[in-house]
């Protein structure tokens, strides 16, 4: 099992792929993120009734399968719309709106445990309800909201491993055409399990370590 | 209006055969949930053993299981057992690989329910006469199951999406596969899909009303 085929330039081939597994997911849980926070913010001051058709669109980027997410909004931009787009755009694309979509549920989730009566002090302070939402709601909201959202980046980029069905080369994919090449699939898939661990594994603690500490207080 | 016609009809003649599809993939789901929630309570158990191979042991797959992509289990189960000359059909990989994961991450949730339930719930069974497996079976169990109830349907709802992932080990009888195989013999790409997630949505929705059902008929006092 030691003795590899294994050599430099695959490493590098292999490194390309990681880099782009990361580049992917820093740019959907980016603008995820963003979206999330002003979907949320909109379901939670609009009421459940005039959310809806907003809960509803969301719901659907969490009950369809990634996968047919990706293939769907890439076959609809290129072939219905006929826009030419890279497989990285439609992959961060599609990432994004699944991001924002479980985002928006940890915000409006944040916002709903800041106690009421926290709020209406402010507002009798005289605070307007811009300066409610940024001094008084977002601090509490996000004690709230941080752990659930590192596992949500975390699954974001353990999910990115799917767009390789929009013929991007993310970490997996490159290790999967390692394999077809080599012929060494435990080596290889160790290797390519060990980069994801050894990023997933920290920051999964360090959620669960903050989620320990702010919960009493 | 997009210089692209829709053509439907060519879907919908098909539907029968990704309805045969959607029960294929119900029936992984629901095959893996059942032996992961077996998987998991060992698995809790072993972590509150004591003995440290065996909490070594259940910590690792709980970890590995949910700090890696789910495909990367399921290329595990397929290509990676393949190396040590235990070759599995499509079908098992993907089981193997999901049941994998479900059993990690439910583990993690029995775990965090079992913390939930204070030690003193045990000890008033215990005053009262029960035997340890009594106090555990009846007081404990049944609390553990309410917390437990929520992040369990969710789990059934991932296992479901996750069996479209089969397609990348050569399954072609799931609603992903079926598909995608209908997708190389019309090139209807957009339509087929848009079907299938359409199937997938309702799945989904059919899981959580039921869940809802099953939690309000259970745990009302």
């Amino acid at each position: 099992m030691f003795d590899t085929a294994l050599t430099a330039a695959d490493l590098l081939f292999l490194a390309k792929g990681a880099g782009v597994t990361i580049l992917v997911t820093l740019i959907s849980v980016a603008l995820g993120t963003l979206l999330g926070i002003v979907f949320g913010v909109i379901r939670y001051q609009v009421g459940p009734w005039w959310a809806a058709p907003l809960t509803f669109v969301l719901d659907v980027f969490r009950s369809v399968p990634l996968l047919i997410q990706l293939v769907l909004a890439n076959a609809f931009l290129g072939v219905v719309l006929k826009l030419r787009m890279s497989g990285f755009t439609v992959a961060c694309g599609v990432l994004t709106m699944y991001t924002a979509a479980y985002c928006a549920e940890i915000v409006r989730g944040g916002i709903e445990a800041v106690p009421m009566n926290t709020r209406r002090a402010a507002r009798s302070l005289g605070m307007t309800w811009r300066q409610d939402m940024t001094s008084i709601v977002m601090p509490l909201a996000t004690r709230v909201a941080l752990p659930s959202w590192i596992g949500l980046a975390l699954g974001v980029m353990k999910d990115s491993a799917l767009v390789y069905v929009v013929q991007v080369t993310e970490l997996l994919k490159s290790t999967q055409i390692l394999i077809t090449r080599l012929q060494e699939p435990l080596f290889l898939l160790m290797i390519c399990g060990a980069f994801y661990f050894l990023i997933s594994f920290p920051l999964a603690r360090l959620g669960g370590y903050l989620e320990r500490r702010w919960t009493n207080d | 209006m997009f210089g692209y016609t829709f053509q439907w009809k060519q879907v919908f003649a098909r539907l029968p055969q990704m309805l045969d599809g959607a029960l294929v993939t119900m029936q992984i789901a629901v095959l893996s949930m059942v032996i992961g929630i077996v998987l998991a309570v060992l698995l809790t158990l072993f972590r509150q053993s004591g003995s440290r191979l065996l909490s070594g042991i259940a910590t690792a797959w709980v970890e590995i299981a949910r700090n890696t992509p789910a495909l990367f289990q399921i290329y595990m189960a397929h290509f990676g057992l393949g190396s040590f000359g235990i070759h599995l059909s499509p079908y098992v990989s993907l089981l193997v690989g999901i049941t994998f994961n479900n059993a990690g991450y439910l583990a993690e949730n029995f775990r965090g329910a079992l913390k939930a339930i204070p030690e003193t719930q045990t000890r008033a069974g215990r005053s009262l006469g029960m035997s340890p497996l009594q106090a555990f079976r009846h007081i404990v169990v049944p609390q553990m199951l309410r917390i437990a109830f929520l992040p369990m349907t969710n789990q059934m709802v991932w296992a479901v999406l996750m069996t479209s992932l089969g397609v990348t080990v050569g399954m072609n009888t799931d609603l992903f596969g079926v598909t995608q195989d209908l997708n190389a013999l019309t090139f209807r790409t957009f339509e087929l899909f848009a079907v299938a997630a359409v199937i997938f949505y309702l799945i989904v929705k059919v899981i959580q009303t039921a869940a809802r059902l099953i939690a309000w008929r259970l745990f009302r006092y």
